[in-house]
């Protein structure tokens, strides 16, 4: 059996990692919260750019644009969308298992990495990392999104690249964060969007400029609405997988407590009781 | 102009709020076809929106804000516009918009090779956009 004093100096240390797990849980419960405001604050924009998307595709139904066919390239672009720090549970290797278990072939993907965890893991299994920037998912900002489109939407115009595709990890709501794999371009028509627009739902729109030119210029946006979308959420997930994942700990760590404390009163009391036995028997000898 | 019944919802949306949502009676922008002036009951239509001022009517009440990317939705008793980028003139810092100005003007003047002259211009406009509406 341990000794006291080992005991005591692990429960210290349990006791003190606890507190650092409690700290971590409390900074993202509140940068959660923040994070989850800015998420539905985005939405609005988000479901009102994804209506009329789709109501434009629906209509302009057979329309032979670059944007909405697969490029000449054999190349697809991901965007990975992970945490600069760890600590967050599954989070970060969710998005990574996307990658590399997305059938996708190794020496066909050029990564676009944000965060720092993805950059590295990927780089490590061999990827080809083209373009990498780990401050963005500190403070997604709008600008950051379109910095991001308009590379990409160059190297895609430039032949470059066929395919675009967006690794990230959806926030359902606080306990729920689903990793998920979106195609950006070519843009494939939803369908539950073309379905409201037969049923006449919505009266004819017209388009100013004419749909060419006009898809020119709401792609483009669309696919930074996209990456801005997946940054937020990406963002609100990480601190509510953190948070989780620090919730387990703090419990695990009382746990480990409870029980270091018991086993520590039982070796005193078993120290205690070897020594009266000692007296007594020293006692005994002598009487 | 108390006719209520010729006011129109206005919604303007950016990725981070709701920047605008009000009953209002006419507003005015510029597209990238020129500028444009909606009134209730206007015909359907998606519009693209060029760096600009965006001016609110709602009776006698006049707004303005620098609207500088972006596209709108038209519908007869519903306008949404979501922008990119919108400011009211409050929220401007004149001096940055006179030092991106210049700094547009001037590449657009040298035209140095490798030089995205589109882009320069539309650094250009915007600064413009957000000068004026500051002025006004």
């Amino acid at each position: 059996m341990a000794s006291m004093r080992d005991i005591k100096r692990r429960k210290g240390s349990i006791q003190s990692t606890q507190q650092i797990t409690k700290a971590m849980k409390l900074v993202s419960t509140v940068k959660l919260q923040r994070a989850k405001q800015r998420a539905e604050q985005s939405k609005a924009y988000f479901n009102c750019m994804y209506e009329t998307v789709a109501s434009m595709l629906a209509k302009a139904g057979g329309l032979n644009h670059p944007y909405l066919k697969t490029g000449d390239s054999d190349k697809k672009a991901v965007i990975v969308i992970t945490s600069n720090r760890g600590l967050a549970g599954g989070y970060n290797s969710n998005v990574v298992k996307l990658v590399t278990r997305g059938g996708f072939k190794k020496e066909d993907l050029e990564i676009y990495a944000i965060g720092r965890k993805g950059k590295d893991t990927l780089q490590r299994y061999g990827y080809t990392i083209k373009y990498e920037n780990a401050d963005i998912i500190e403070e997604p900002s709008y600008v950051d999104a379109m910095e991001i489109s308009r590379r990409l939407l160059q190297s895609f115009a430039e032949g470059e690249i066929g395919e675009i595709y967006l690794a990230y990890t959806g926030f359902k709501n606080t306990v729920v964060h689903e990793p998920t794999l979106l195609k950006l371009l070519p843009v494939e028509a939803p369908e539950s969007a073309a379905q409201k627009q037969e049923t006449g739902s919505k009266a004819m729109m017209n388009f100013e400029p004419e749909d060419d030119e006009a898809l020119d210029m709401i792609i483009p946006k669309y696919v930074t609405s996209l990456i801005y979308g997946g940054l937020v959420e990406a963002c609100a997930s990480e601190n509510g997988a953190r948070m989780q994942a620090m919730d387990s700990a703090t419990t695990n760590a009382e746990e480990m407590i409870d029980h270091l404390s018991l086993m520590y009163n039982r070796a005193r009391q078993g120290s205690i009781t070897q020594e009266l036995t000692e007296i007594i028997a020293g006692a005994n000898a002598i009487s | 102009m108390a006719d209520d019944n010729r006011n129109f919802m206005l919604k303007i949306i950016t990725p981070d709020r709701v920047f605008y949502e009000e009953e209002v009676s006419m507003v005015e922008f510029n597209t990238v076809e020129g500028e444009v002036g909606i009134y209730k009951d206007h015909i359907p239509m998606t519009m693209i929106i060029a760096p600009g001022i965006l001016t609110i009517t709602r009776g006698d009440e006049v707004k303005e804000a620098a609207l500088h990317a972006g596209f709108t939705e038209v519908l007869p008793d519903k306008v949404t516009i979501l922008a990119e980028i919108i400011e009211w003139p409050s929220e401007i810092d004149v001096g940055r918009a006179e030092e991106a100005k210049a700094r547009a003007e001037e590449r657009i003047r040298e035209n140095a090779p490798g030089t995205d002259l589109a882009r320069a211009e539309l650094a250009l406009k915007r600064a413009v956009a957000r000068i004026e509406s500051v002025r006004e």
